[in-house]
């Protein structure tokens, strides 16, 4: 395949890891924030299960080896054993633990945005640092 | 499989990849927190299928369970419990494109270095004591018909066992900042004025 069709795959995964790290930075809602972080954690995903995928390779999930009777080209046996290429595991393995350990993080984040809206009433950055800098500016003035 | 089947193998994913891009862009655009969690699902669905499509089966399942399923129902609770809509930003904040762009360019220039997509002999899938080793060996040694099982519990068993307990450890913090949930709002100096005022009413 031409050269720079094979690296499509990973300019794609970070123009999405680049939206995810453009809707954490500039964006001031917190949901949303949490939002882009999932979709930058999803980009690292298919970085690493992309390196993993091998040509013709299939699932790593162990096939009895197939029999082909080949008629056409008459092998002295008869049967050709057909070598089965699997895909690298170990990414699949990695990515797995990367799943959940993420929805966990994003469970924490979402924990504390629910009592940030408790306490300040807005889930916007700009809005709380404003509440912020009144509050300081009235413990200025007591004293 | 012949080359055919390989190109079009490739075309897939890089159409789904093209999609996922798309939605990631409609998240970017969209002020209305409701949508932008349905296209997350959605965003997280479409995953699942790139996963199939790169041959990493039990990593879509859970993506399609955890990511599509758990992730969105907790992003429409806390949804339900503050704003539906984001306050509209009159401007673009172009610092951050400008920063988003410079590091999107360095990785770029990171990936020229990169094994092509699909690669049989790239370091990582042919290092001959870690992928070679699971496929060749796992069967006498662990005899599970899964690779990534007998990875996973096996020869990684205390990964497991780590992710397990940072799962343990945000349950608990989720359960310590919602589950005892304190009543004593009216002492509190960080609540609007507006605030205030409701909570008298509700008092009164």
């Amino acid at each position: 395949m031409v050269e720079w069709l094979a690296l499509y795959n990973d300019w794609a995964v970070i123009v999405i890891m680049m939206a995810g790290f453009y809707i954490m930075i500039a964006r001031y809602n917190l949901v949303k924030k949490i939002i882009g972080l999932s979709i930058f954690q999803t980009g690292i995903f298919y970085f690493y299960v992309g390196l993993g995928k091998v040509e013709n390779g299939t699932a790593p999930i162990f096939l009895e080896p197939k029999v082909i009777d080949d008629s056409t080209t008459n092998i002295a046996a008869g049967a050709v054993e057909q070598t089965i290429i699997y895909s690298n595991p170990l990414p699949h393995v990695l990515i797995l633990t990367a799943i959940v350990v993420g929805v966990a993080t994003m469970a924490l984040g979402l924990a504390l945005i629910v009592r940030i809206y408790e306490k300040y009433g807005s889930i916007e950055e700009d809005d709380i640092q404003a509440i912020d800098n009144k509050f300081i500016c009235q413990l200025d003035d007591k004293k | 499989m012949n080359v055919d089947a390989i190109v079009i193998e490739n075309i897939i994913v890089m159409v789904l990849l093209t999609l996922l891009i798309v939605v990631a862009v409609g998240i970017i655009m969209l002020n209305d927190l409701l949508t932008a969690v349905i296209l997350s699902g959605l965003y997280s669905l479409l995953s699942a299928t790139v996963f199939v499509a790169m041959d990493a089966v039990d990593v879509a399942l859970t993506e399609a369970a955890v990511g599509a399923g758990i992730s969105t129902i907790i992003l429409l609770g806390t949804l339900s419990f503050t704003k539906r809509i984001q306050k509209p930003q009159e401007h673009n904040n172009y610092v951050a494109l400008v920063i988003v762009c410079i590091t999107g360019g360095a990785l770029i220039y990171g990936t020229l270095d990169l094994p092509s997509y699909g690669d049989p002999n790239s370091p990582a899938n042919s290092n001959p004591q870690l992928a070679q080793h699971y496929l060749t060996e796992s069967k006498k040694e662990i005899d599970i018909p899964n690779v990534v099982t007998s990875v996973l519990a096996s020869y990684r068993g205390y990964d497991t066992l780590g992710e397990t307990a940072v799962v343990f450890t945000a349950g608990i913090g989720v359960l310590s900042l919602l589950g005892l949930r304190r009543r004593r709002r009216k002492e509190d100096p960080l609540l609007t004025e507006k605030q205030q005022r409701k909570q008298q009413n509700e008092d009164n």
